[in-house]
């Protein structure tokens, strides 16, 4: 508003001073300028004054007076008072792109529940602040509202979405027992909720805290930046008084037009002398590209880490519960002449129904399709490193490998299961095979995809397991890893990313490639691994405290496509932090070398400083937008009105 | 000991650069870092100094930033 008043101003006392310029003396508009300035720049004025007294000289407010007012010195009424303007309109941009963006930046992060519905004992209900409510309290959720703090439903049925935590958009079923996470959103029914944690310690504080401490790491770019920062002022501060004296003194120390064009070139260079467009514009893309890892269930404890995994060249993962499921999974049924998938199924279910071991569970798992149901009556005998035995309606179950099927002389007709690709159970009716359950760790469904697509990306792809060579080289060559270490005990585990990591940074050969080396693991007992990673990755970590801990990014959700995504992300930061950081040192050094030559104004100057500013952040915000293949699609699906339930 | 802060009108972010300087150069202070966008202070503070060093930092604020508030609490 003032600007605007400013600038009308500005062009009355211009029109004036265009028409009627001789007819008044020079201090008459002096005057007239010098109201107008006041006008104009009293805020600055006022901020310079402050500063000075704190004791701080090199103060942009400051070094725009003493530019302005330099010009009226130089009787440049008119240039000083536009430049004043002309600043103003662009701080004006400035403090508007970056309100702007700080809002969008802070949207992105609007998980936090604002109050919880905590119902009494009475059966009625008081709002709290979350912070307030006890460990132990029935909170209720209505639909559309957030869950405030961790806890486990109690009592409802309903559907939960967890898109704010890990950027998966699918709504999750919840029933009674299940766990719900605070800042999940309920989208259907009402759940009553028992909390199991204070609202500090709950799944969404955890979040926010970390998203929000993420820039006291900093990236290389910005420690460079406010190293920059603190050189560069004075600097030009300094370069400017030379200009100012030197050259006259040495052309023509007589002359007051020499006087004039070399003061003026200095003032030019203090324009141009705040590093404002770099200081806001670094630590903003950075920011903005934690906010938007961060909507995506990425979090990233800091810019440092956004900046390593753009330069990460080789990606190593941890086999089990990373590339595969981490579950066993029944992947083929073989059967004997004669016998169905389902009798044998079923038989080895009986078998294995009152086994832990992981195959056991993934076996009965299989035959509840079939409707298994355990009956109290059998007796198995668990039979070490072998298998199981059970009496059951008077028949012999024998279930296990091919020792057992030997030792209870079950004859296997030669070929009957070939190339198995995982763990092979045998099941036996008396002396008869019934057939064999192939059993194995599955892939996750987009891994094949996600490893392809950051082998595109110029990522090699290494494998870690401690699992034996044949499992291990088989998930390699499904998964399409380019290279894979078996049979790791947890420490080698260590030694063996540290051979990568000497590999990578090019110590090995003395080529000093300077590549940083990613770890991605599921962080349940890999957070030795995650730490001696340049970046430790760790997945699934939804509500997994010691995961969140070693790690220096977290997906929220277990899907590789994530570690796509957050290198993406990374790679755009990075990109666009160059960008502005080449963009504007090239455009000082260029005015700063024209206003030496005497070729660039103050106008120029004054672009140079705001309205690159403008312009960095503007690029800086683009570091917010990251569109996922889910998004353009979930664009497609919004046009189209969802059917009614 | 780490506290972190919520602060108000810290509203430009070369001020927020040189709050952080100065933050990190007072005594008890391992390390300090200003968050323009979350509008957040976190400070590292030597153990059992915390009391001190916030008279400290209370009164760095003010120099620094006159403007901005700090909800110490």
């Amino acid at each position: 508003m003032r600007i605007i008043i400013a600038a009308v101003l500005f062009a009355a006392a211009l029109a004036l001073h265009m028409t009627l310029e001789d007819r008044a003396p020079v201090w008459a508009w002096l005057i007239v300028f010098v109201a107008v300035y006041l006008i104009i720049s009293y805020d600055v004025l006022l901020r310079a004054g402050q500063n000075i007294i704190h004791g701080k000289i090199f103060d942009e407010n400051f070094l725009m007076i003493v530019a302005t007012a330099g010009a009226f010195c130089v009787f440049e009424f008119v240039e000083a008072v536009a430049v004043m303007l002309f600043y103003q309109v662009g701080e004006f941009f400035q403090n508007y792109a970056v309100n702007k963006s700080r809002k969008s930046i802070a949207a992105l992060m609007d998980i936090c529940p604002e109050t919880a519905r905590v119902a009494t004992d009475d059966g009625g209900e008081i709002t709290l602040d979350p912070s307030e409510v006890e460990i132990g309290s029935l909170v209720v959720v209505r639909a559309g509202e957030k869950v405030p703090i961790d806890g486990v439903v109690e009592a409802g049925d309903g559907y939960l979405d967890c898109s704010a935590l890990t950027g998966e958009s699918a709504p999750v079923a919840v029933t009674a027992g299940d766990v719900a996470l605070s800042g999940s959103i309920s989208t259907g029914g009402v759940l009553r909720v028992r909390t199991q944690k204070r609202y500090e310690d709950s799944a969404v504080s955890k979040i926010l805290e970390l998203v929000e401490n993420a820039s006291a790491k900093k990236a290389r770019a910005e420690n460079f930046i406010t190293r920059f920062a603190a050189w560069y002022t004075p600097a030009v501060v300094i370069a400017a008084l030379l200009l100012a004296v030197v050259p006259p003194l040495c052309i023509a120390y007589n002359s007051g037009a020499v006087w004039t064009d070399w003061v003026t070139r200095a003032l030019t260079f203090l324009v141009v002398s705040c590093p404002c467009a770099l200081v806001i514009s670094v630590p903003m893309s950075f920011f903005g590209g934690i906010g938007a890892a961060s909507k995506h269930g990425i979090l990233v404890k800091g810019g440092n880490y956004l900046e390593l995994l753009d330069r990460a060249g080789v990606a190593v993962f941890d086999k089990t519960g990373t590339i595969t499921k981490g579950k066993f999974e029944v992947v083929s049924v073989a059967c004997a002449d004669g016998v169905s998938r389902e009798e044998v199924l079923l038989a080895a279910a009986r078998a294995e129904y009152s086994s832990l071991h992981p195959v056991a569970v993934s076996v009965v798992e299989a035959a509840k399709a079939y409707g298994f149901a355990p009956s109290s009556a059998d007796s198995a005998t668990e039979l070490a490193g072998r298998g199981v035995v059970v009496q059951a309606d008077g028949e012999t179950i024998a279930c296990g490998n091919l020792k057992l099927m030997s030792e209870r002389g079950v004859n296997i007709p030669d070929g009957f299961i070939s190339d198995s690709a995982g763990t092979v159970v045998y099941v036996a009716r008396g002396e008869k095979l019934l057939g064999a359950i192939e059993v194995a760790d599955g892939l996750k469904e987009d891994s094949v995809a996600a490893i392809g697509a950051l082998k595109a990306q110029g990522v090699k792809t290494v494998m870690l397991t401690g699992d034996n060579r044949t499992a291990a080289a088989r998930v390699a060559a499904e998964a399409g890893v380019d290279e894979y270490r078996a049979e790791l005990l947890p420490d080698m585990k260590v030694t063996e990313l540290e051979t990568v990591i000497a590999r990578e940074r090019g110590e090995d050969d003395g080529s000093r490639r300077g590549r940083a080396v990613a770890f991605v693991g599921d962080g349940i007992n890999d957070a030795p691994v995650l730490s001696r990673a340049d970046v430790g990755i760790a997945m699934g970590a939804l509500g997994s405290d010691a995961a969140i801990e070693a790690a220096d990014i977290v997906l929220m959700n277990d899907s590789l496509a994530q570690i796509v995504l957050a290198k993406r992300i990374a790679r755009k930061t990075v990109g666009i932090v160059k960008q502005n950081i080449i963009f504007a040192l090239a455009v000082k050094a260029i005015v700063l070398v024209l206003a030496a030559f005497g070729i660039a104004n103050m106008w120029l100057a004054v672009f140079a400083d705001v309205g690159v500013a403008v312009l960095a952040i503007l690029n800086a915000m683009r570091a917010l937008n990251v569109k996922t293949a889910r998004d353009k699609r979930a664009k497609t699906v919004a046009q189209t009105p969802p059917a009614s339930r | 000991m780490v506290k972190t802060y919520k602060v108000a009108n810290l509203d430009c972010a070369n001020c927020a650069a040189k709050l952080e300087r100065a933050l990190s150069k007072i005594d008890g202070v391992n390390s300090a870092a200003v968050n323009f966008f979350a509008q957040k202070i976190t400070l590292d503070i030597e153990d059992g100094r915390v009391d001190g060093v916030i008279a400290d930092v209370k009164k760095t604020c003010k120099k620094v930033e006159p403007d901005m508030s700090v909800k110490f609490d």
